[in-house]
């Protein structure tokens, strides 16, 4: 399967667009670009988290496709959190694959910031479990503040310390985030110290405002296809090189393993495996930096550092451009921001225009991208490899 | 299952399942054993002890749960094994001050006030007092 159009909204605030609205602008972006006819989009799949609690407005397939002018085709929302629209990708990759289709829309919508603060904690803790944790009051900033002080335990580097590795995760990632016109954050918060992240407004301790993603309005969409459909269509396919997917339960259930983040491991191997790569073979990641020790745990995951090293190297600039592996060079969920249904296929877009040396704020020699997306406290992982080479 | 579990609580007895064919007990009860995924299960009372595991002081709530800020989430690891999430019974600035992790806890339940997206009318805490 190969990636041929991409489009993403700015993302941020809009109030002023429903749903279907708002998706509908990232769908003419990557329309337009892939070289299609309407008619030639067999179905689509489609993510979002929480549409009936920020926008009263579920079964959203029907309404997306209605609302692009293909009502009519076959059209699903797949809703698995932040992860949404990283699964819908990985259901479309399978179908393409076999041959069901030859051409598909991909993406995601969602409303975050316009539902508000209050609301918006609520509908993200719906993806904790239901009865033995959303109870206590626990939150996805609490979640991972949780994590913070287990990794800083079961690593023996101390809270201090781990907070200043944490920083440099949302510096680099705001400093990428306020070059790029698509985010949140475009053309602020692009200059931070340590202090500024230590000393911002605390959320859920250790973890300040700035260690973590902002709520965010935003859809992204991409056109995929079989390698024989687009050849005949567009000049740069990117190759979609390995999929991998995993589950886990409850955060209490996973234990001291959470810091490990084991279905990442899980599911960055499928990938690799498929792809026939390993993680020295990857130039660029886009991975689920919700907040800062998220990033960190994903990389020591995804096999770029051992289980323990990953605060240190982000803290040496090892992650940074020229770096061992530049992550989040668009900014990640934290300088990007974070619509969540639209998240993974927003990664997909960052990793596609990167190949193709068409993001203008940041210019890398690329062949080989990898995403990474979390839906939950690690509920649902899935991790994609895209290239400019078939194989 | 949770609502018995809840309940149980509240009456001040910490319900798990043990295994009957690995001896793993799985606390808050699931379907299966969290160890070898069997069904031979039968219920039991757990002690109530255990230690701190991991904690955060939450300033934001989310909504209706904004009264109760800020409040203590914790993580603890109960002595028969299992996990469990539940609110650290201490004093905010404390919990900010010292490292609680590693401390003795024991376990009972407290009713909130319910919300309109959980699935029982009265909301159970577990709740951790140090000892
Ligand atoms: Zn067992």
């Amino acid at each position: 399967m190969v990636v041929m159009g991409v489009g993403q909204t700015e993302f941020g605030s809009h109030p002023d667009k429903s749903l279907p609205e708002l998706f509908a602008q990232a769908f003419f972006e990557a329309f337009d670009s892939s070289n299609i006819e309407l008619n030639e989009i067999e179905a689509i799949y489609l993510g979002n988290f929480v549409g009936e609690i920020t926008d009263g407005s579920a079964n959203l397939g029907g309404f997306v496709a209605d609302e692009i002018g293909l009502s009519g085709v076959q059209a699903m929302r797949y809703e698995s959190a932040c992860c949404s629209s990283a699964v819908a990708f990985k259901e479309a990759y399978l179908a393409v694959k076999h041959g069901i289709y030859d051409c598909v829309l991909v993406g995601g919508v969602e409303k975050l910031k316009s539902a508000g603060t209050s609301i918006g904690t609520r509908a993200l803790a719906t993806a904790l479990d239901g009865v033995y944790e959303v109870n206590t009051g626990l939150t996805f900033p609490g979640v991972f503040a949780l994590v913070a002080r287990l990794y800083s335990e079961t690593y023996g580097i101390s809270l201090e310390e781990l907070r200043e590795c944490m920083a440099h995760v949302s510096i680099k990632n705001h400093r990428f985030g306020a070059k790029n016109p698509k985010a949140q954050f475009y053309n602020k918060l692009g200059n931070l110290k340590v202090e500024d992240v230590l000393n911002s407004k605390m959320i859920c301790s250790p973890l300040t405002l700035l260690d973590c993603c902002p709520m965010t309005d935003g859809a992204s969409a991409v056109i995929v296809a079989s390698e024989e459909f687009a050849k005949e269509r567009i000049d740069e396919p990117i190759y979609v090189r390995g999929v991998g997917q995993s589950s886990a339960g409850s955060l209490f259930r996973q234990k001291r393993e959470v810091v490990k983040a084991l279905p990442r491991r899980k599911s960055s191997e499928m990938a690799y495996k498929m792809a026939g790569m390993s993680p020295k073979d990857i130039d660029v990641a886009f991975v689920h930096d919700c907040f800062t020790i998220a990033e960190i745990i994903a990389l020591e995951a995804m096999g770029f550092f051992e289980y323990g090293e990953g605060a240190r190297a982000t803290a040496e600039g090892l992650t940074d451009l020229n770096g061992e592996i530049a992550v989040n060079v668009d900014g990640g969920l934290i300088g990007k921001g974070h619509p969540v249904g639209a998240t993974g296929t927003a990664q997909i877009y960052s990793a596609v225009k990167l190949l193709r040396n068409e993001l203008d704020f940041v210019k890398i020699d690329a062949e080989n991208v990898m995403t990474d997306t979390l839906g939950g406290d690690f509920g649902t992982l899935v991790n994609v490899i895209l290239s400019v080479h078939r194989r | 299952m949770f609502v018995d579990f809840f309940n149980e609580l509240l009456n001040g007895r910490l319900i798990g399942l043990k295994c009957l064919d690995c001896g793993t007990v799985t606390c808050p009860p699931k379907s299966t054993c969290d160890n070898c995924r069997g069904r031979n299960l039968e219920r039991v009372e757990l002690s109530g002890y255990g230690r701190v595991v991991s904690y955060t002081v939450t300033y934001v709530a989310p909504m209706g749960y904004e009264k109760e800020v800020p409040y203590v989430v914790a993580l603890v690891e109960l002595d028969e094994g299992p996990w469990i999430v539940g609110r650290l019974d201490v004093d905010v600035e404390k919990a900010e001050r010292e490292n609680l992790i590693g401390r003795r806890v024991r376990v009972y339940g407290k009713e909130f006030q319910g919300e309109m997206f959980y699935p029982m009318e009265k909301r159970v805490v577990p709740m951790f007092e140090m000892v």
